[in-house]
């Protein structure tokens, strides 16, 4: 094993380790100790208006696979699907999540399935409730865009890998004077969500959306276990600025 | 709530799987196990997009048969579908007919959406000034603006001096701002990977 390899097995051991410790020792913690984020306030108010309004709740999942890097993303989005479909559990209109991939598709079928069994209303699934509307970026917005401008769909929110192409989701939710927030792991589809949506989540704002939702306790802990290891990424990298300025890596 | 027993299968085959490859990735003699794992889900995957396909199809043939909104699209669909299963399935993805299809159909429907994505941005560069009247905004746009001259080329004027800072911004503080947002990103998606690896997170139904 070369020295990477144990820096890396050292670093995910005291980030799974932290994690664990604050889920299982500084549960007490709530989201009100966290940094406030308006885009979350926002989504939260989205949710039970919709709820209460008996409108829809649109999930754009995007289309990264779920075995790669592009991944994460996704998976943050499909916590937030359970989180959404639990809200949204005894509304007229059961949310939609849209995905263009089918991993992420059937993933999605299963959150809505599984919460609709916790919550003893199996009858409420439909399997259409998570839809794959496209193969490929371009294909996939075109199908979402449906989903997007429906008048039935006040809140649309993004969770995922896209590209370019989210500008055309949005711009169909905009036009429905709908509600958009969201992030996504990728630069490009970044900077446009910060231009055209209403409630833009940048870089790590996303992956915290667990934690601000109050998904579960190991959300919230791995949040403050982010924190403490950026700052040991942070020291690491100065350590290594130091160390290669006077040549001794 | 009710617990089903079968969540707990789930969650082990996750858990076990991801291990396995985490450790193949760092401990050379085991990348057997890893490549191993990930093939099975190479496997997995193409079958679940054969599914998926299967799915996306019933979707849309149900609209149709509904009479629901939008079927026209629908119908679109499952004809684009038909024709590509018919062209592709013979003579493969490559044939010359399949390619003709991908170039002359395919190609020039994205690139119009490509083009609509540009008008697009730029109205919402614009609406920006609505909707978020702050210092980030001005700097974004600032930034916009300076990139945009930066890239302009105009007869008789000597605009080197935009070029140079669009250059300056772009090698500075654009790559310093991005590996920040990576960096983010990347502490991020291993949280989300840790938190499915120790079963705290359960997207597969549990």
């Amino acid at each position: 094993m070369n020295a990477i390899s144990l820096a890396g097995i050292i670093f995910l051991a005291l980030f799974a380790g932290l994690i664990a410790y604050f889920a299982r020792f500084k549960p007490g913690s709530s989201p009100s100790s966290l940094r406030d984020i308006p885009a979350f306030s926002r989504i939260r108010r989205g949710i039970g208006l919709a709820v209460e309004a008996g409108q829809q709740l649109h999930l754009a999942l995007g289309h990264g696979g779920i075995a790669d890097f592009k991944g994460g993303s996704g998976l943050v989005g499909l916590s937030l699907l359970e989180r959404i479909a639990r809200a949204a559990s005894n509304s007229d209109r059961p949310p939609v999540a849209t995905s263009g991939e089918a991993s992420l598709a059937f993933l999605s079928q299963d959150t809505f399935k599984s919460v609709y069994r916790l919550m003893y209303s199996e009858s409420q699934y439909d399997p259409e409730a998570g839809q794959l509307t496209g193969l490929t970026p371009f294909s996939y917005a075109a199908g979402a865009i449906l989903v997007a401008s429906d008048p039935q769909v006040s809140t649309n929110l993004f969770s995922g890998h896209f590209g370019s192409e989210i500008g055309l989701i949005l711009d169909a939710a905009e036009q429905n004077d709908s509600l958009t927030s969201g992030g996504s792991d990728d630069l490009q589809a970044q900077a446009i969500l910060y231009a055209a949506a209403q409630e833009p989540l940048v870089g790590e704002e996303l992956y915290a959306a667990g934690a601000y939702l109050q998904v579960n306790p190991y959300h919230l802990a791995s949040v403050r276990a982010q924190d403490i290891m950026r700052w040991v990424l942070a020291g690491g990298i100065l350590v290594g600025a130091v160390l290669k300025a006077f040549g001794l890596i | 709530m009710k617990s089903y027993p079968f969540v707990y299968l789930l969650a082990a085959i996750a858990i076990a799987s991801g291990a396995a490859v985490l450790v193949g990735y760092f401990f050379p003699s085991l990348a057997g196990l890893k490549g191993e794992m990930l093939d099975w889900a190479v496997i997995f995957t193409a079958v679940l997009l054969l599914i998926g396909v299967i799915s996306l199809v019933r979707t849309h043939w149900r609209k149709i048969m509904q009479d629901q909104k939008d079927r026209a699209y629908s119908l679109v669909l499952i004809f684009s579908f038909t024709l590509t299963l018919l062209v592709a399935a013979p003579s493969g993805p490559t044939s010359k007919w399949s390619m003709w299809l991908y170039e002359n159909l395919l190609i020039p429907i994205e690139s119009s959406l490509l083009g609509i994505l540009a008008v697009f941005l730029l109205y919402a560069s614009a609406r920006l000034f609505n909707q978020r009247m702050n210092i980030y905004t001005l700097l974004f746009i600032g930034t916009v603006l300076l990139a945009l001259l930066g890239w302009l080329t105009i007869p008789g004027v000597d605009l080197e001096g935009f070029k140079d800072a669009r250059d300056w911004l772009s090698s500075v503080w654009a790559v310093a701002g991005v590996r920040g947002i990576l960096l983010g990103v990347g502490l991020g998606t291993v949280a989300t990977g840790l938190r499915i690896l120790i079963g705290a997170d359960r997207p597969y139904g549990g």
